[in-house]
C-alpha cells in the first residue's frame, strides 16, 4: 500500500468514525486509535498523536454550537479544566514511561465503559435544591433553557468532581482521547448537573484538555502530518454531517450498534495488550 | 452589576467563543487541506512505514521549526501548521475568556482562566516533558 492509498482509506475510515461519533454522542475520537492500531498497523503512539489532534477538532467544532444555545456552564467549565489540563499534562509526561500494552489495556477498559456509559438509561437526576457553599463561592451555580422555561440548577461536590475530572485528563493525556465519557460522570453524576448541560460542557472541556496533551505530544514527535492529515479531515467532516443529521434522527439502535463496536474494540485492545502485540 | 446586565454579557462573550472555536478550526482544517495535495504529489506513492516508531524530525516539532519549514513551502511542515492553529484554538478561546471575565469584574475567574492558560502555555512551550 503506498502512501495515497493509505492516506484515502484512513480519510474514509476516520469520515465514518467521525460521523457515528457524533450521531451517537460517543466521540469520533474514541475509535480513531483502535482504528490506526488495529485495522491499519499503526504504532499506538502515531495513532495517540493523530487521534488527540483530530478530537480538538471535533471538540472545538461542536462546542461553537452549543455555547450559542446556552446550555454549557462556562464557570463550571473552566474551574474543572485546571484539573484536565493538568491531568492531561501528566497523563502525557508519564505515557513516555508506561509500557504501551498497558497502555493498549487500559485503552480497553475505557472503551468499554465508554460504550456503557453510552446505552445506560438516562434519568435526569433531579440535582440538589440546597445550594453547596464551595459550589456557591465558586459562583458555579446556572440556568439553562429548557421546554418549560429558563430552569435554575445547583451544582454540588465539587471536590470530587475536581479529582474525577483529574483522572478524566490523565486519561486524555495517555491515551488521546477526549475522555468525554469520564467528564460527565464527574459533572452528572458526582456534581449533579442537568445531564445536558453536563455534556455541552464537557464537549466545551475537551478541546482545552486535548490541546494540552497535543502540546506535549507535538513536541515529543509523536504528531505525524501523514497520519494527522486524512485523520483529523476525516473526523471533522464525518462529525459535521452527523451533527447535521442528529436532529431529525433516530440514533437509539445506532447507539447501540456503535456501543457494541466500540465494545468490541476494546475487548481486542485489551487482548492484544495481554498478548503483547504492542511492543516498544 | 444586576442580574440581568450580567446574563447579558455572559450571552456575547458566548457568542463570541462560539465565533472564534469555529473560525480557528476552520483555518486550520483550510491550511491543513491546501497542504495534502502537494503532500500527496510529492510522497504519494512512497511506501509509508508506521508500524516501526520514528519520531518526527526536529524541523516538524517544535512551533520555530515548524513556522521556518512553511515559509520554505515544505508541505508535511504546512499540515504541521494547521494542526498548531488547531492547538491554538482552544488556547485562544481560554485567552479570550480571561477578558470576558474581567469586563465582568470577575476577578476570581479571571485569576482560575490565568491558571489555565498559564498550563496551556506552559504544555506547548516545554520542550523536554
Amino acid at each position: 500500500m503506498n502512501t495515497f492509498e493509505l492516506t484515502s482509506l484512513l480519510f474514509l475510515g476516520s469520515l465514518l468514525a467521525g460521523f457515528l461519533g457524533s450521531l451517537t454522542g460517543l466521540g469520533g475520537g474514541v475509535v480513531v486509535v483502535p482504528l490506526l492500531t488495529l485495522a491499519f498497523g499503526v504504532d499506538i503512539r502515531y495513532a495517540i498523536g493523530a487521534s488527540l489532534v483530530s478530537v480538538i477538532a471535533t471538540s472545538s467544532g461542536a462546542a461553537a454550537a452549543y455555547v450559542r444555545e446556552g446550555f454549557s456552564n462556562i464557570r463550571v467549565g473552566m474551574f474543572l479544566e485546571i484539573a484536565t489540563t493538568v491531568g492531561a499534562i501528566t497523563g502525557a509526561v508519564v505515557a513516555a514511561y508506561l509500557k504501551l500494552s498497558w497502555i493498549a489495556i487500559v485503552f480497553g477498559l475505557v472503551l468499554l465503559y465508554s460504550a456503557y456509559e453510552s446505552v445506560r438509561s438516562r434519568t435526569d437526576l433531579r440535582g440538589p435544591s440546597e445550594p453547596d457553599r464551595i459550589a456557591s463561592l465558586l459562583r458555579m451555580d446556572g440556568s439553562f433553557p429548557a421546554s418549560q422555561g429558563i430552569r435554575s440548577y445547583h451544582v454540588t461536590n465539587v471536590p470530587a468532581g475536581f479529582s474525577l475530572m483529574f483522572t478524566a485528563g490523565v486519561l486524555s493525556g495517555v491515551l488521546g482521547i477526549g475522555s468525554g465519557a469520564v467528564k460527565v460522570l464527574a459533572m452528572d453524576r458526582a456534581m449533579k448537573l442537568p445531564f445536558k448541560v453536563s455534556t455541552t460542557t464537557s464537549n466545551f472541556m475537551i478541546g482545552v484538555t486535548a490541546a494540552a496533551s497535543a502540546g506535549v505530544y507535538l513536541n515529543r514527535g509523536y504528531v505525524d502530518p501523514g497520519l494527522a492529515m486524512p485523520v483529523v479531515l476525516g473526523v471533522l467532516v464525518g462529525s459535521l454531517i452527523g451533527a447535521r443529521l442528529l436532529a431529525g434522527a433516530k440514533v437509539k439502535v445506532l447507539r447501540i450498534v456503535f456501543s457494541t463496536v466500540v465494545a468490541l474494540l476494546g475487548l481486542e485492545m485489551m487482548y492484544n495488550g495481554f498478548v503483547g502485540k504492542f511492543v516498544q | 452589576m444586576n442580574a440581568s446586565a450580567r446574563t447579558m454579557s455572559d450571552k456575547r462573550a458566548e457568542e463570541i467563543i462560539g465565533i472564534l472555536l469555529r473560525t480557528g478550526v476552520t483555518i486550520a482544517a483550510i491550511v491543513v487541506f491546501a497542504a495534502a495535495i502537494p503532500y500527496l504529489i510529492r510522497h504519494g506513492s512512497a511506501k509509508p512505514d508506521y508500524h516501526a516508531f520514528h519520531g518526527e524530525p526536529d524541523h516538524l516539532r517544535h512551533i520555530s521549526g515548524i513556522v521556518k519549514s512553511s515559509m520554505a513551502l515544505d508541505p508535511a511542515a504546512i499540515i504541521q501548521l494547521g494542526i498548531l492553529i488547531l492547538i491554538a484554538t482552544p488556547v485562544a478561546r481560554v485567552a479570550f475568556s480571561v477578558f470576558a471575565f474581567a469586563e465582568e469584574r470577575d476577578w476570581m475567574y479571571v485569576v482560575v482562566t490565568l491558571i489555565v492558560l498559564a498550563l496551556l502555555l506552559f504544555s506547548l512551550s516545554a520542550t523536554n516533558l
